[in-house]
This record gives structure tokens, C-alpha cells and sequence, in this order.
């Protein structure tokens, strides 16, 4: 029975190491394929591994890619794998990695480098393994972890990237890190635009190794003039991330002001159904801005270095502001979806993101997004472009504010939006454009229900 | 400039060649009273006489060591093949003889001889007239392999094989004999064998082609344009020396390359060109360096066949929206 290698996996696009919280099964528990090994703490959520071992490293920082664990029948000898993982790492490993405390004696305090090993290539992980003796099918014996180490793994061999060769030469030069870009060519091979365009987005832009955690915090005791806070992976992963967008992206902003009496009545009476789902006003915005972004595809577009990529469905990202930061989880074929589905999935995904249970494929792929502050009693924002997307909606508070008519001074519902838009994909008039007709949606509610 | 027929250029080219040097003489099947089967020597035996302007018989192999044999002792044949398909008869006398006697001979002979003929495909003359025959000859070393895809390259290249000292293969075609273009009349103007010519400028991918072809992707080019693929058409013109840094650097511009020949694919110009720009330009490449060529298959007489065996317009269109990843298949 071969032994299998347990890895850091990549759960992200942006994932560069991982924080494993909790180990699920301990040493020398029986493995079956697809049993939920560990918790891992990445930039973005927090994530259950899914069959790929075990260990003891609970607490440790581990680097894509890293050995953090070993999967192997009763009698297999995995020295030689902890070994050649040890050996291929570099000197400074030993200083850098962390022996987690309880690990076994001359195992778990080994440093580790090894490749990364895509889910996919790691067969035990996929398919039960026929068994030899008289353990069952696929069944495999945890066997001790190797502590994590926090250097870059080598890279280059293990699970190799398909790339064409110009692809390759640009990343080289630009720094881009091949394997954090997803491919758009045949088979997933990545080719020169998509490197193009993960140099401009941040996503990929962002190779160098993550700062290390360092629990620095002072204790605020009386007189200490300030203390400083470590970051966390989600809040490392914002620093990191927008700078890169507002620096690069020429942002500009167009505010509109929606008459919400109508959209407020209807959400009331749509409320008031019995059997239905709640429904937020930012449901109503979603849906409104999800149809016209079907009219206006060029809102609906990204930027990509020497084209413009113009989408023809809506994956709409949903800004939600957590404790420690902020996430914006993707509500994918917004366009197709009625109002009560949109409530029920953003509801789900806002309710998953604050438990921090998002899948990472929810976390990725949007092509516009909101960001909404009316729960805060904002009369209105501007948000920054959350690369590759081309725009991103802010949101105000609906107030209640004095309104001039032909009947003379009334009360109404007000709502202020801006749209920020990158320059290199739109102009200032189709930016307006958009918000004109997401206003008259809203101003005429019946079309979100049509 | 005046514009004239791909036949008609040729035409001037000999007469041109005839009147400048005295050494220069045709000889091949027709060529004289009957003014050539395809009437590129047409005037030229009342113009230059039977000495210069000389009728054989049926007998390719015997007239080709003729025009060897005059070419060593100092005179410039020009053989013509009625078609190259005949040249097959010649063979041996064009590879183990033309082709080694400079070199067997250690530099003492030259051999400064044009074997020129219409050959490839051209409509419904089946599968033992319609063959692409560069394949046989610029495989051998010693010898040039030219084709001229327009009337000026007709004129400029064929005077230059005229004057070359080593034997050339000039491989003309019966479709192209009636196209009209823009020849300069100057009977100095010489285009040098081992030049390619970018047909149009594009910037998305390279497409090498010639003779025929080079009009087919030129149709592609226009079509695959309003779909935003920018082409560009480079035509080697000569195959041996073949001009590989105007490919390469054609390819460095685009990243991308389509190769297309009417012959069948195996071992072909195709694969000469793209094992060419993949040694050259490897870290230039975003996508493999794709062929479109004849099906390996004798050419059908059915017309519907022989569409099929043949590189169409909407074949090349299709390589090249694959190369450029733009058919969907993502």
C-alpha cells in the first residue's frame, strides 16, 4: 500500500498557507476516503479538509503545499517519505518550523517541504484503494503528522501546471505565480491573457509569501501607549488586496438618489405573505441590478490587459461585513433567479459567511458586485473595485427625507447609490446609463417581479 | 509597374533572361512551335530561334540530363516540365546528378540549370496530376525549391534562379496562371531566392502559406477579421533556402501559428516549419503550432472528394479560430 502524502491544500485561488485549527481524527485512527480530516483557517473561510490525513500540528501555519501529514497502512514504513520531504527542505525550514506541542518524538518536529499535490492527483483521496489485508476497502491507517513549516515549498515538479510556453515567460518576468491563475485555454491550459489578466488583478499579483503571524500583542496595561494586534488571514488578505486595486484600477464614481416608496410598499406586502421568504431591499437591488446588467453588458465586463472580457451571465458578489473584516461571497446566475430565490441563497450565504462555512468555489468568479451599508444609517459611499470585476455598487440607507412634488413638500423614502467604475473598461455616460435604469427598476418595482 | 498574367510574367522573365544572356536556353516538350502547353514560352521560339528555344521528344529523363549537361560545360538551361508530375521520369537524374555534381565534383562543376513546370492541385485532374511535388526535391540537399504565388514573385524570383548557379525547382501552377497583379517592367528587378513576404500584417496569428493556399487564408483572414481575429499571412516564396526570421518573426509578433500546404500533412512543409518556429520561438508560443494539409490520401477525381482532401477556406479558418482559442472549446 503506497503511502499517501498529506498536503496543505489550496482552497483558494489567493491561498498561500493555512491555519490548521483543528485535527478531526488523531494518530492511528482508521481513514476512510472522503472522511473530513481537519479545519483549516485560510484568508477567506474557514474550510473542512476533506480526506487527506492526519496529525498533531493543531495551532501551525502551513504553506500550500506542505507535508502536514501522513496517510499509510499499519506496516508501511513512512520514514522514507518524512525524510525526503525533510531533506528537500531548505536550511532555514529548521528554524522557521514549528514542532507543535504533544507531537511524537522524532517525527512531528521533522521541517517539511514537499510539492503541492493537487486534490485530484492524490488518488487515496479520491477512490478507495482495493485493501490487501483484512482492513475494508479503502480504509487507511493514520499514521503520525510532520510538523508544519512555514518556507516556500519548491516548486516546479509535483502537480504540474499546464501553461504555454509565452505564458510561462510572462509570468517569469511579471513574478506571477502560475499556479494561483486558473487556465482559459484547452484542458485548462493557462495561456498569455489569462496571465495578463491575473497580473492586473491582485488575486494573483500577490506571490510573495504571506507575512508571517507573529503574536506580537502587547498587554494593555496601564500606561502602554498602544498595542499591536496580529493580523488575521482575512485581514492580511484585505491589506494585501487593495492597495492593488485602487492603485492600478482608475476608479471613478457616479452617485444616483431612487425614490424607494414604491419598492418599500411592495417589500411590505411582499413580507406580509405568508409562506414567503423575507425579503431585504437588498434583494431588490440585486435583482435590479442583476436584469440591467443583461442590458448593460459592458458594465458587466472586466478588464484583461489588451481586451475587455464582456460576461454574458451575472455572478453578482455580495459584500458582507464580518467581525474581523469583510467577505463577498458570489450568488452565481443572479440573472435567471427570481426575487424570493435570490433572498433565500443571499440570506444563505451571508448566514454561511459570518459562520465562516463557505465553499471556496463560493468565494470567486463574480463579475459585479454590492457592497451595502444601510444597516448603518449611511447616506451614501463609494466602494473600491473589487478586481477582476469592472464596477462595484454602493449602497446607502433608505432615510425618509422631505420631497418636493406638484402636491408641494411630502415625505419619501430615499436611497443614494454610486457605482464605481474602472476607467479602462467604461466612461463616465455608461456608467450613468446603468444607474438611470437600475433606478427605474426600482422606482417601478412590479418589473423586479415580471 | 503594369499588370499582367502570372503567365504572362513569366513569359517576360524568359524573354527578358534570353535577351540578357546568350547561355540562356529553353528546352522541354512543346516548347517551341507549340509555344508551351500551358503558353509560357509563347513567341519565344520566333523571337530567340530553335537553337535557343528547343523541342524534345517524350523523354524527361533524357532532356533533364541534357539541360545537366549543357548547365555543366556553361550555358543556363531552362528545362520546362509540361507538368511536374513528368519530373518523377527525371528523378534521378535531378537528385543524383543535378543536385551532387557541385559537391562530388569538389567545387570543379557548377550546375546553373531552372526546372520549371506548373505542379499541386489544380481542378479535377486526379491523382496522378495533381500532386504537390516540392515534397520530392527540397528534401535534397543541393537543390532550391521555389513558389511563386503572384505575377511579380513569378517574374523577380524566376530571373533569379535564372542567374543562380546551383539547379532550381520552379514550381509554378495551373490555377495561378490566369491571376492578373501589378509586375514591374524594369528587367532588372530580381527578387532573391530565401525571401518570404508578409502578404497582409495582423497581430493575432501567423499563417504560413503559399501558391493557392496563400489565397484561401487570405479569404480566411478577411472572414475571421469581422470576428476580430487579426491575420497575418506570411509566404516563404522560396522553400529551400526557406526564410525562417521572417517567420520567426512574425511569430514572436503574434504567439501564434497556423501552417497550411495543399500536399498531404506527413513529413511535410508543415511539419518543417512548425519544428522551425517551435525550436526558434518556443517561449514566443501561446498555443502548439497547428497544420492544416491535404488528407494523406491519393486526390479523388469526384469533385466533392476533392474538396475534401483539400485545405478550403473553411478549414483554415477553423485552425486558425483554434489556435487563437476562439471556437468555444474552452
Amino acid at each position: 500500500m503506497p503511502v499517501t502524502k498529506v498536503v496543505m491544500p489550496k482552497l483558494s485561488e489567493q491561498m498561500e498557507s493555512g491555519k490548521i485549527i483543528k485535527w478531526l481524527k488523531k494518530e492511528g485512527d482508521r481513514v476512510q476516503s472522503g472522511d473530513i480530516l481537519a479545519e483549516v483557517e485560510t484568508d477567506k473561510a474557514d474550510v473542512e479538509m476533506e480526506a487527506f490525513g492526519s496529525g498533531v500540528a493543531a495551532g501551525n501555519k502551513a504553506p500550500v503545499g506542505s507535508l502536514i501529514g501522513v496517510i499509510a497502512e499499519e506496516n508501511d514504513d513512512i520514514g522514507a517519505v518524512v525524510a525526503q520531504a525533510g531533506s528537500g527542505a531548505p536550511a532555514a525550514a529548521a528554524s522557521e518550523a514549528k514542532a507543535p506541542s504533544g507531537a511524537k518524538p522524532g517525527m512531528a518536529d521533522r521541517p517539511a517541504a514537499v510539492p503541492p499535490q493537487p486534490k485530484s492527483e492524490d488518488p487515496a483521496a479520491r477512490k478507495p484503494s482495493p485493501s490487501t489485508g483484512s482492513e475494508s476497502p479503502g480504509s487507511r491507517r493514520v499514521q503520525d503528522a510532520v510538523a508544519a513549516a512555514s518556507v516556500p515549498q519548491p516548486s516546479g515538479d509535483g502537480g504540474r501546471v499546464k501553461a504555454s510556453p509565452l505564458a510561462r515567460k510572462i509570468a517569469a518576468q511579471s513574478g506571477v505565480d502560475l499556479k494561483l491563475i486558473q487556465g482559459s485555454g484547452p484542458g485548462g491550459r493557462i495561456v498569455r491573457r489569462d496571465v495578463e489578466a491575473a497580473s492586473t488583478a491582485p488575486a494573483a499579483a500577490a506571490v510573495a509569501a504571506a507575512p508571517a503571524l507573529r503574536p506580537v500583542a502587547q498587554p494593555a496595561a496601564a500606561g502602554a501607549e498602544y498595542e499591536d494586534l496580529p493580523l488575521s488571514p482575512m485581514r492580511s488578505a484585505i491589506a494585501r488586496r487593495m492597495p492593488l486595486s485602487k492603485a492600478p484600477v482608475p476608479h471613478f464614481y457616479v452617485t444616483s438618489e431612487v425614490a424607494m416608496d414604491r419598492a418599500w410598499e411592495l417589500r411590505e406586502e411582499l413580507n406580509g405573505l405568508e409562506g414567503q421568504p423575507k425579503i431585504s431591499v437588498n434583494d431588490f437591488i440585486i435583482r435590479a441590478c442583476a436584469l440591467t446588467l443583461l442590458q448593460h453588458p459592458g458594465v458587466n465586463a472586466s478588464f484583461q490587459g489588451e481586451s475587455i472580457r464582456v460576461f454574458h451571465r451575472v455572478h453578482m458578489g455580495i459584500a458582507v461585513a464580518l467581525e474581523e473584516g469583510l467577505i463577498t461571497p458570489v450568488l452565481r446566475d443572479v440573472h435567471a433567479k427570481s426575487l424570493a430565490q435570490i433572498a433565500v441563497e443571499a440570506r444563505d450565504l451571508a448566514e454561511r459567511a459570518r459562520q465562516r462555512k463557505l465553499r471556496t468555489q463560493e468565494l470567486s468568479g463574480a463579475t459585479f458586485s454590492i457592497s451595502n451599508l444601510g444597516m448603518f444609517d449611511v447616506r451614501d459611499f463609494s466602494a473600491i473595485i473589487n478586481p477582476p470585476e469592472g464596477a462595484i455598487l454602493a449602497v446607502g440607507s433608505v432615510r425618509r427625507v422631505p420631497v418636493v412634488s406638484d402636491e408641494g413638500l411630502g415625505v419619501g423614502r430615499r436611497m443614494a447609490l454610486t457605482i464605481s467604475c474602472d476607467h479602462r473598461v467604461m466612461d463616465g455616460a455608461m456608467g450613468a446609463r446603468f444607474l438611470q435604469d437600475v433606478k427605474k427598476l426600482l422606482e417601478e418595482p412590479l418589473r423586479l417581479l415580471v | 509597374m503594369a499588370v499582367m498574367t502570372y503567365r504572362e510574367a513569366l513569359n517576360l522573365a524568359l524573354r527578358e533572361e534570353l535577351t540578357r544572356d546568350p547561355n540562356v536556353f529553353v528546352i522541354g516538350e512543346e516548347v517551341g512551335l507549340y509555344e508551351g502547353a500551358y503558353k509560357v514560352t509563347q513567341g519565344l521560339l520566333k523571337e530567340f530561334g530553335p537553337k535557343r528555344i528547343v523541342d524534345t521528344p517524350i523523354a524527361e529523363s533524357g532532356f533533364t540530363g541534357v539541360g545537366i549537361g549543357a548547365a555543366m560545360v556553361g550555358l543556363r538551361p531552362v528545362v520546362e516540365m509540361m507538368t511536374f508530375n513528368f519530373a518523377l521520369l527525371a528523378l534521378d537524374q535531378i537528385v543524383n546528378s543535378a543536385a551532387k555534381l557541385h559537391y562530388m565534383s569538389g567545387g570543379q562543376y557548377n550546375v546553373p540549370l531552372v526546372i520549371r513546370g506548373p505542379g499541386g492541385p489544380a481542378h479535377q485532374l486526379a491523382a496522378q496530376h495533381s500532386q504537390s511535388m516540392e515534397v520530392y526535391f527540397y528534401h535534397v540537399p543541393g537543390l532550391k525549391v521555389v513558389r511563386p504565388s503572384t505575377p511579380m514573385d513569378a517574374k523577380g524570383l524566376l530571373k533569379a534562379a535564372i542567374r543562380d548557379d546551383n539547379p532550381v525547382i520552379f514550381i509554378e501552377s495551373e490555377t495561378l496562371y490566369n491571376v492578373k497583379g501589378e509586375v514591374p517592367e524594369d528587367p532588372d528587378f530580381v527578387i532573391p531566392l530565401g525571401q518570404a513576404v508578409v502578404r497582409r500584417e495582423g497581430t493575432d496569428v501567423t499563417v504560413v502559406a503559399y501558391m493557392g493556399m496563400m489565397y484561401r487564408a487570405m479569404e480566411a483572414a478577411e472572414e475571421l477579421a469581422k470576428d476580430g481575429i487579426s491575420v497575418e499571412i506570411v509566404d516563404p516564396r522560396s522553400l529551400q533556402p526557406l526564410d525562417t526570421a521572417t517567420i520567426i518573426g512574425s511569430v514572436r509578433k503574434t504567439h501564434r501559428a497556423v501552417v497550411v500546404e495543399a500536399g498531404a500533412g506527413f513529413a511535410g512543409m508543415g511539419s518543417e516549419i512548425a519544428t522551425e518556429i517551435t525550436e526558434e520561438a518556443f517561449d514566443d508560443l501561446d498555443a502548439p503550432v497547428l497544420r492544416v494539409t491535404g488528407a494523406q490520401a491519393p486526390m479523388p477525381y469526384a469533385r466533392n472528394l476533392e474538396r475534401a482532401k483539400t485545405p478550403t477556406k473553411e478549414k483554415i479558418a477553423d485552425a486558425i479560430r483554434r489556435v487563437c482559442y476562439a471556437n468555444g472549446s474552452r
